[in-house]
């Protein structure tokens, strides 16, 4: 019973006048870092959104009298070794590391917090979804990779163009391949949470599943979550490069940040600038979302926010 | 005469090395990279040529190439030709004599036998030898004494040197191999790893895939040889990494198979340990355009010679795609001094090389729209040519590789400018190169427009290179996909002087009948040359005697090597 | 609880078959070629017949078969004979790998000391790190401390190891000579020369590795760290009396250590499974080289051995972490 301010519903009943998500919000505003994050990643999404209209030379330009020159006015990135402009470069990639990044981090957190909770919660699935879960941890990923590249590639291709049918692809590919920590992240904390007295005294009152499930259990691994939000962006846009080194993922000649910071390792020591541009972009980006897990966890944890 | 005067040559060359440095194993220790690690010392059981030059340590063929191409002795005697009798005149038999007391590493002597068993071993049933090719139509091999050996053919071979001839084809030990016959071959890993050998070098340690340890051998035929005790060969890490460890950090003394941007290698070099050295085989990165149609509405009769190309069969369409390209700039991008100009498939030996197709060293950007024009296709709002409802929109397809994947960046825009429009696409190198008949994406089932990679031929002989592009060799269904005629190129003409090629023996008309079935090839516009493309290695600066070779294996000197003091 | 853990190891049983069995339909699907390596001047014809010698004409279920007594009856067979001199393996057929022809688990004990060496002991050394950092940063929540902590570990996690093994050669190995950047395996450490050169080998493979490791750790420590230190029965405990070191690192930690174990023990598998592109980038060779020029090459007996072994130690932690979760909240029953 000492627990019920676990519980964002007794909350709103106790305070009727000002919404919960008022609330969250005014905490989330006192919480600097998240604050400062929530800007820069809105700032990333805005620039790269709008960024390649309002850069006037395109990403796949080529300029071949103009490689590898460092920042310049015509080019504030400088160019890479076929003289394509950086900046262009960036903008674009970022379009599909931030998407890639995002639609795959919510599909695995998805799948993950799906599986963990029901396992946790129900008993009887706890043996066949684990079971479940081991064995996509124990495929290989490679192979699997290929597999599903060599069924669905063309099918996905021809049904919604060479681009959009990749990132479907990809999106789903990075997605099924790591939701398996979340999952079992999830199960463990749920398996210790069930036996607490706030879930005890809620089913003595004959609380359903389902708002079980969502009232009481959810928000307390929200944490967790959070955390595995912020490490799988950065998992995601690693793995994308990954994909596409190995040719499994968008054509060479299409960036992204992770293909970028790859093909300049190479020229690490004659243009170090080439290295940093997609470094830094990742890992502020990374950072930044970090700092918004951060601050909505506070933000959304009762026990804070009153304070 | 050419050949005797050469010989001496070598001789010559050999004693004066030998006079240069003191004796055996004086130098110490070499450590030698291969970031493609070894899996196994036998040539026989992979074809692989990360595991040709390793064992090219070991064990050693009759006769070799040297880096310029030209055959030399190595345990025979001499080379057999017409002219000196070892070379029968119905051109059905050759006969090898060895030198005189060569011995194993393990101090028993090397006679006829083994050569003849090194034969048996690699045609034996159900061992999978992947040097079958070099024994091809060999009928039986006679040793009339311990140092002659006699191989008699089936049919007249103008080149005779396919057997025992070359890092593809060294003399195993028969006491050694014996029970490592046919379906046995896999059981004896201690004989694959470390196999008694003629060769400088012997194996300590074999560890798959990671690293080898050798010592000089006790038994080498010339006593001050060779000059370093150890040996580490090491595999692992990439190619960058590899250059690092020469060119920069100088842990290593050689480092093979260096394929990196140009000015990433210079910049490694100017750091003043190393250097980078490259030599020229037969190897050419080219454009294979597909006659046949991709469109994958035909399900299983894609890219089959029952659906010819929409428009890649408009040889004015194959043409412009040609002159669009701009060779030089290709070169000085993705090679460097890697890599050189070329407008044929068959780029070397000297006497092959064609001269007929240099107008392709100029790109000409206004003729290729010209050459289009004239065959109709004219642009369509996108920029994109379009003849009768048919657009010029073309599949790329490669292997993943940094360099490659700037080509394509490149000929894309070219292709470009010419109204033609490209969609890339990079695919595994294992998945590429593979003949998984099941895989959507190898290089033999071609779903693609155009793709591009690098072939060559071993030795300097082009028959069966040039007996690629036959009908016969066309891919499809009916031969699971096995084939090396990738843009399904059927000439009754090409395949005449093929056959013509098959019977001629005397050296110039081979070459003429060579270079013309190359001029037809390139004239048709089938394939696109782009680079005839170099090996590249490096050495430190401390390593003497390096003499890279593209004919045979890189290593082939190794017992000339020396510490440069 | 020994119930528990009898019927887990037990449908442990099943459950691997089935994985094995998935595995090599995996394989057998996936594209490739063991011939791909093989240049384009050898004849099809010739690699056909290649193919036919490494038993590939046979069908699938007879192979997988062979695999399963091979796996589960000659190699633990052959162990035995090893350990004790008998001679009951003699004459099976072990394992061998299409590559090197030679017996796969020789392969493997061969990448075990550099595999525990480098990806071991930097899994040791990030968990070590990682608990300390999560519970300081979350004790002090938003200090100057967990600040730097959090920016360092987003740092390790969010830029890749091929980035930083390669910015780690450059600095250490091309401009100040202090590392080699090439890793030796047949070093023996047999006295204190020896085991400095290993040392010094080491530190860069396994500096990058351990960031990598504890950025990930540590942020789910100091997630749950943070969420047990608000709870009532912290306030209780303090309430209480109890010396402030006791409610945090014996109540608060334990009961803030599930989601730990739990990536822990994801990661202790890991370990067998071999850093992939760290070993490429400091050519360490361990078993991730193995398994990665495995797939490469299509070396199928060589792909399943090790995926299964893996497959093996999943079950396994797994096991024992929710063995774990029982010892650690002993409210948790699963009977």
């Amino acid at each position: 019973m000492t627990d019920h301010s676990a519980d964002p519903g007794f909350e709103e009943a106790a305070r009727p006048p000002r919404s919960q998500w008022r609330d969250v919000w005014d905490q989330f505003k006192t919480h600097k870092g998240a604050l400062l994050g929530a800007g820069f990643f809105l700032f990333v999404v805005v620039a790269v959104m709008i960024g390649p209209w309002l850069w006037p030379i395109p990403y796949d330009a080529i300029d071949i009298r103009a490689r590898n020159q460092g920042p310049s006015l015509a080019h504030p990135f400088g160019t890479d070794q076929l003289g394509r402009d950086m900046l262009a470069r960036m903008l674009k990639g970022g379009q599909t590391s931030v998407a890639v990044g995002i639609a795959a981090m919510a599909l695995s957190l998805f799948f993950g917090t799906l599986v963990g909770v029901l396992a946790g919660y129900f008993k009887r699935l706890d043996g066949p979804l684990m079971r479940f879960t081991d064995l996509f941890l124990a495929l290989p990923l490679l192979p699997l990779l290929l597999v599903i590249i060599m069924l669905f590639r063309d099918p996905l291709r021809a049904a919604f163009g060479p681009e959009t049918g990749i990132f479907i692809l990809i999106v789903f590919v990075i997605g099924i391949t790591s939701w398996m920590q979340t999952a079992r992240i999830v199960r463990g904390d749920v398996l210790a949470l069930k036996e607490r007295e706030f879930v005890l005294a809620a089913r003595s009152i004959g609380t359903p599943d389902r708002r079980m499930i969502t009232r009481h259990l959810l928000p307390n691994v929200l944490s967790p979550i959070m955390v595995s939000a912020t490490l799988g962006i950065a998992n995601a846009i690693i793995t994308e490069s990954a994909l596409s080194f190995l040719g499994l993922g968008f054509p060479s000649d299409f960036p992204t940040w992770g293909r970028l910071l790859f093909d300049a390792t190479d020229y690490l020591q004659q243009y170090p600038e080439r290295v940093i541009w997609p470094g830094l972009a990742i890992s502020l980006t990374v950072l930044a979302v970090n700092y918004i897990g951060d601050g909505l966890r506070d933000a959304l944890d009762p026990r804070i926010r009153g304070r | 005469m050419k050949l005797k005067s050469m010989l001496m040559g070598a001789a010559a060359s050999a004693a004066f090395a030998s006079a240069a440095f003191a004796g055996r194993g004086d130098d110490g220790h070499l450590n030698i990279i291969f970031w493609q690690a070894p899996s196994i010392m036998n040539p026989y059981l992979s074809g692989g040529t990360k595991e040709l030059f390793a064992a090219s340590m070991v064990i050693e063929p009759l006769a070799r190439y040297d880096e310029n191409g030209n055959m030399v002795p190595w345990l025979a005697q001499e080379i057999p030709t017409v002219e000196n009798g070892g070379v029968s005149e119905d051109l059905k038999s050759i006969t090898w004599k060895l030198k005189p007391g060569l011995k194993w590493s393990d101090g028993t002597p090397v006679t006829s036998e083994d050569v003849k068993f090194t034969w048996e071993y690699c045609t034996a049933d159900g061992g999978g030898c992947a040097q079958q090719e070099k024994f091809g139509n060999v009928a039986s091999i006679d040793t009339p004494d311990e140092l002659t050996v006699v191989v008699h053919f089936e049919v007249p071979k103008p080149f005779p040197y396919g057997p025992f001839v070359g890092a593809q084809a060294p003399i195993i030990q028969k006491a050694q191999f014996e029970n490592c016959m046919g379906p046995k071959a896999p059981e004896c890993s201690e004989q694959n790893f470390a196999p008694v050998g003629t060769g400088p070098f012997v194996v300590t340690e074999f560890r798959p895939n990671d690293v080898i340890s050798l010592k000089a051998n006790e038994n080498y035929r010339e006593a001050d040889k060779p000059a370093f005790a150890t040996v580490t060969f090491k595999g692992g890490g990439d190619a960058t990494a590899a250059a690092r460890s020469v060119l920069e950090t100088g842990e290593f003394d050689y480092a093979w198979n260096l394929q990196l941007a140009p000015d990433v290698l210079q910049k490694m070099q100017e750091a003043g340990k190393g250097k980078v050295v490259s030599s020229f085989g037969t190897l050419v990165e080219r454009i294979m355009i597909n006659l046949t149609d991709p469109d994958s509405k035909w399900g299983d009769e894609r890219s089959t010679v029952k659906h010819p190309h929409p428009f890649l069969t408009d040889k004015a369409v194959r043409k412009a795609l040609s002159m669009a390209i701009d060779r030089p700039l290709l070169v000085e991008i993705g090679y460097g001094p890697a890599g050189k100009l070329t407008c044929n498939v068959l780029p070397a030996p000297e006497i092959y090389a064609s001269k007929a197709n240099d107008s392709c060293l100029e790109q000409d950007i206004e003729g290729a729209k010209k050459v289009l024009d004239d065959a109709g296709w004219k642009p369509g709002p996108d920029g994109v040519r379009v003849k009768d409802g048919v657009r010029l929109s073309i599949l790329y397809q490669t292997s993943t590789n940094a360099v490659r994947q700037d080509f394509q960046a490149l000929i894309k825009e070219w292709w470009k400018q010419i109204g033609v429009e490209t969609e890339l696409r990079n695919i595994d190198a294992s998945v590429f190169f593979g003949s998984d008949p099941g895989s959507p994406d190898t290089f033999q089932k071609f779903y693609a427009d155009v793709e591009m990679y690098a072939n060559n031929f071993d030795g300097t002989d082009p028959e069966a290179y040039m007996s690629n592009w036959r009908c016969d060799q066309i891919p499809g269904p009916d031969n699971q996909w096995q084939g090396n005629n990738m843009p399904r190129y059927c000439n009754p003409e090409y395949d005449k002087l093929t056959e013509e090629m098959a019977k001629t023996g005397e050296l110039e008309k081979r070459a003429e009948l060579a270079k013309q079935m190359n001029d037809m090839l390139m004239q048709d516009y089938i394939m696109l040359p782009l680079v005839y493309r170099g090996n590249v290695s490096a050495h430190s600066n401390s390593l003497g005697g390096v003499k890279i070779n593209a004919w045979d294996s890189e290593l082939w000197n190794i017992a000339d090597w020396h510490r440069v003091k | 609880m020994l119930n528990y853990t009898i019927r887990r190891l037990l449908l442990a049983i099943p459950t691997l078959l089935f994985i094995a069995l998935v595995i090599f339909l995996l394989l057998e699907l996936a594209p490739g070629d063991p011939m791909a390596n093989v240049p384009l001047t050898v004849p099809p014809e010739v690699k056909e017949k290649m193919r036919i010698a490494l038993g590939l004409d046979q069908p699938t279920h007879v192979r997988f078969l062979r695999w399963l007594q091979q796996f589960f009856w000659v190699e633990p067979l052959h162990m035995l004979d090893t350990l004790f001199g008998t001679s009951w393996a003699e004459g099976q057929q072990r394992i061998i790998s299409w590559q090197s022809r030679s017996p796969v688990m020789d392969i493997v004990w061969q990448r075990m000391p550099q595999t525990l060496w480098v990806v071991g002991l930097s899994y040791v050394l990030g968990a070590l790190i990682a608990v300390p950092v999560g519970v300081i940063s979350a004790y002090r929540q938003y200090s100057f401390i967990d600040q730097l902590g959090t920016f360092i570990s987003m740092i390790g996690f969010s830029v890749p190891t091929f980035f930083t093994g390669v910015l780690m050669i450059v600095i250490f190995s091309v401009h100040l000579g202090w590392f080699p950047s090439i890793y030796d395996t047949t070093l023996v450490v047999n006295d204190w020369e020896s085991f400095t050169k290993q040392i010094r080998q080491m530190i860069m493979p396994v500096s990058v590795l351990a960031l990598y490791n504890a950025a990930q750790i540590s942020r789910f420590m100091r997630a749950s760290m943070l969420d047990n230190l608000n709870q009532d029965y912290v306030r209780t405990a303090r309430a209480k009396g109890l010396r402030e070191k006791t409610v945090v690192l014996v109540h608060v930690l334990r009961n803030s250590m599930i989601p730990v174990v739990t990536v822990i023990a994801l990661g202790v598998p890991q370990v067998f499974g071999g850093a992939i592109i760290t070993e490429q980038v400091f050519k360490v060779n361990g078993l991730g080289q193995l398994l990665i020029t495995a797939i490469q090459a299509n070396d199928l007996p060589m792909v399943q051995t090790l995926t299964f072994i893996f497959a093996i130690l999943i079950v396994v932690f797994n096991l024992i972490a929710d063995l774990l979760y029982g010892v650690l909240d002993p409210r948790i029953r699963y009977d």
